[in-house]
């Protein structure tokens, strides 16, 4: 009997992948544990194996295939003396290819690959040409042309050079600027932070990757005591202009020490500034904004947008400023506050709430440090009511700072509390229904709407 | 603690043996000073005084040349002295004064003089060895030719980032000369508490860096070595580590009653290897100067620590408004290299 060899998912957060070579023909018989292709996923080129054995019936997807959706057929393999070209038409996919790689999409990950809203950027000239961009390409650009502009600037991290990058944020870095500023360093975060740090302070623009902001815990004491603090310590004459970048937050199914939000521990610091985009445009914008700035700045990335798609202006200089909210949609009943990955429920909620008859005012803060106060405070002085959205811990977060801060500077505006939307208090599980009850929902986001509004 | 080895036979001009002993009885009675005045209250919070170790940055510092950096840990009153800075900046930032380097705002352990390339004075054991790895780490990617002194303690020695640092700074031929100032007590942990390896210098060879042992109690040893060091990294050749064989006289810190000690064991380092007497002898016996000469230099170090003292009694607090500016930079400081 004919199985379907499907395309197989081989990184949490991969949907699609590229073909990139066959290893078996048509006609070659195969058996378990057999290398089939090798498949570059949106991390790393990875060989896929057989499973099944059998024989290669027919190629469904020619090497060199790109962009091919996760669970796809590829190859067909049949049994001795079955008819290939029959089978392909009606082999049944098994269900055990794609299960037996553990993924389970996360409910982020599913959709909306370019995003509905329109970018209202007041900064962009009219007739600017607007390019369909990743996140991921958005975030590689913007570190390309602040390179090619500065020769102060490297990057400087773990798998950053010759791999081309855990993540492909890299990719094609080391080809165009060598291996004097794309660094490639051993595994040792607070060794290589604590470098960084050093460098600046010696006259250069270090960008330091770390491959998630989890890792950069065993390096917080050069983030925070060394980069942080130093300016204030040497009274204004020692300035440490570095960037801190990677991702950040949940990814999915990969356990409690890989999935943390930081935004709100390193939004406490004073001397950090912090920036948490949601947006590829703004990746790119604030990116570069970020590289120039003079201070430590904490780059908040996240694995599940780098695939997304936005529209990122085609300027020669686009660069978005720190403490610049921008409101994605504009509403009068509620105000919704978000930044990051957050941004995607609470854009979502806007849009299922607006079918009910409730005109939600959607923010992204992108950047914690700075905060833009004065726009979410003039936005609540309007709609008179408030719900934030982030992924982070419930305790002592971005939401309940705000919080206070709209109550001492908005009280008498206010019809309802504001609520905090955010991850639950627990260590992220692994379990995938527990997961999903661990995250930040939509629905979550809709019935704190409709209670600050009493429907 | 290292037999005094047979230090390169005095081929050092009086000059040279002058300038040593002025520079260390300088750093010497302005640690007595600051002890003085911290039991005044007039300095607060950590004060870790460098008195017995002298012969450590002194002899360093006449192997650097103009431009290259140095960075070390809390206890570094000694090596601000000794690179050039300002006894009254200094002292008038251990009294937390507008004076001061940091205009009072970062007090004993937290110095920095961009002029004089000293980039602290951190108070996080060991966090200034991958500092100062990276600050050799610019020289390099920007074509200096400057070797950075990285200075830390026994104690830090045990640190983890030491040894990333280590590997790091071997794997990119990095110009820094790690200086273990091996005092032999990591607060009130002797060496041999800490560690069943001992001589700290000889785990660089795990990463391949060359390294010594130095008697830090001979300023002449500790220079000829320094030269050595800073020979290695400025050929390119990559980082050097000197572990520094010293001894501190006073307690960890102000408020250190040192009970892991006997008074015996400290009382034997300064009767018969304490540095400054050691350069005083060979000064007098080598008929370079008389008693007369070395009172006069006496006094002359005497009066630049009591103007030292009056300024940093007289400067002023900082202004409330301090409080406020340096959180962030707007622009980079001048002298930065950009």
């Amino acid at each position: 009997m004919a199985t379907e060899v499907l395309m197989p998912a081989l990184s949490p957060t991969m949907e699609e992948g590229t073909l990139a070579k066959w290893l078996v023909k048509e006609g070659d018989t195969v058996s378990s544990g057999d290398i089939l292709a090798e498949i570059e996923t949106d991390k790393a080129t990875m060989e896929f194996e057989a499973v099944d054995e059998g024989i290669v019936g027919k190629i469904l997807i020619a090497e060199g295939t790109e962009g091919v959706k996760v669970n796809t057929p590829i190859a067909v393999l049949v049994e001795e003396g079955e008819d290939a070209e029959a089978a392909a038409s009606s082999a049944p996919a098994p269900s055990a290819a794609p299960a037996a790689n553990g993924h389970d999409p996360a409910p982020a990950a599913a959709k909306a690959p370019v995003a509905s809203v329109e970018v209202r950027e007041t900064l962009i000239p009219e007739g600017t040409e607007m390019v369909t961009t990743t996140v991921r390409e958005a975030l590689r650009d913007a570190m390309a042309e602040e390179m090619r502009r500065d020769g102060k600037v490297f990057v400087m991290g773990e798998e950053v050079a010759e791999y081309q990058g855990a993540y492909k944020i890299t990719q094609g870095l080391l080809d165009e600027f060598g291996a004097r500023r794309v660094i490639d360093t051993p595994i040792t975060e607070h060794g290589f932070a604590g470098i960084g740090v050093g460098a600046a302070f010696g006259g250069t623009r270090p960008i330091v990757e770390f491959m998630t902001f989890n890792f950069a815990m065993q390096a917080i004491d050069h983030i925070i005591n060394s980069a942080a603090k130093t300016l204030y310590m040497s009274g204004g004459q020692m300035g440490c202009p570095i960037v801190f970048r990677g991702p950040n937050g949940a990814a999915a199914r990969v356990g409690a020490q890989h999935s943390q939000d930081y935004g709100a521990w390193y939004a406490q610091i004073p001397g950090l500034k912090v920036v948490q985009p949601y947006s590829a445009a703004d990746a790119k914008g604030l990116l570069k904004t970020a590289i120039r700035d003079p201070n430590p700045v904490i780059f908040l990335e996240n694995e599940i947008l780098y695939g997304r798609s936005f529209e990122v202006p085609k300027l020669e200089d686009w660069t978005v400023p720190f403490g610049k909210a921008r409101i994605w949609r504009e509403g009068t009943d509620v105000t919704l506050v978000s930044w990051g990955i957050g941004m995607q429920y609470a854009l979502e909620a806007a849009d299922k709430l607006a079918e009910e008859g409730v005109s939600a005012e959607v923010i992204d803060l992108r950047t914690l440090r700075p905060l833009d106060y004065d726009t979410v405070i003039a936005s609540v002085k309007k709609t008179n009511r408030c719900v934030t959205i982030e992924e982070g811990f419930p305790v002592c977060s971005v939401g309940n700072h705000l919080s206070a801060y709209i109550m001492t500077h908005a009280f008498d505006w206010l019809d309802a509390p504001v609520l905090n939307c955010t991850g639950k208090d627990v260590p992220m599980p692994y379990a995938a229904n527990l997961e999903k009850h661990a995250l930040l929902t939509t629905a979550e986001v809709i019935e704190a709407v409709k209670q600050v509004t009493y429907r | 603690m290292a037999t005094r080895k047979a230090a390169a036979k005095p081929n050092v001009s009086k000059d040279e043996l002058l300038h040593y002993y002025r520079e260390m009885l300088l750093i010497r009675r302005f640690e007595e000073k600051a002890g003085q005045l911290y039991g005044m209250g007039l300095i607060g919070g950590f004060c870790h005084l460098y008195i017995g170790q002298e012969a450590v940055v002194v002899g360093l510092e006449a192997a650097a040349e103009e431009g290259d950096k140095r960075v070390t840990s809390y206890r570094d009153h000694g090596h601000m002295l000794a690179c050039g800075m300002d006894p009254r900046g200094v002292m008038a930032e251990l009294t937390g004064r507008e004076g001061g380097y940091s205009r009072g705002k970062g007090g004993s352990m937290h110095m920095f003089s961009r002029e004089k390339h000293f980039y602290g004075g951190h108070g996080i054991v060991g966090a200034q060895v991958p500092i100062g790895a990276g600050l050799a780490m610019a020289d390099k990617y920007l074509g200096n030719d400057r070797v950075t002194f990285t200075y830390f303690g026994d104690g830090a020695a045990n640190q983890g980032q030491v040894y990333e640092t280590y590997n790091m700074a071997e794997l990119w031929d990095l110009p820094v000369v790690f200086v273990i100032e091996n005092n032999q007590y990591a607060m009130g942990t002797s060496v041999k508490r800490a560690t069943k390896s001992m001589t700290l210098y000889e785990r660089g060879v795990a990463y391949g860096i060359p390294g010594e042992q130095v008697d830090g109690m001979d300023v002449l040893a500790v220079k000829a070595a320094g030269e050595k060091a800073v020979a290695h990294c400025r050929a390119g050749k990559g980082p050097y580590i000197l572990e520094v064989m010293t001894y501190r006289y006073r307690g960890h810190s102000m408020s250190d009653p040192a009970k892991y000690r006997t008074r015996e064991e400290v009382q034997e380092m300064r009767e018969k290897r304490d540095a400054i007497e050691h350069v005083r002898t060979m000064l007098l016996t080598g008929k370079h100067a008389s008693e007369d000469d070395l009172k006069a230099i006496d006094k002359e170090i005497k009066d630049i620590v009591n103007q030292a003292a009056e300024f940093a009694k007289e400067s002023p607090e900082p202004a409330l408004a301090e409080l406020w500016t340096d959180i962030y930079a707007d622009a980079l400081p001048q002298g930065e290299a950009h």
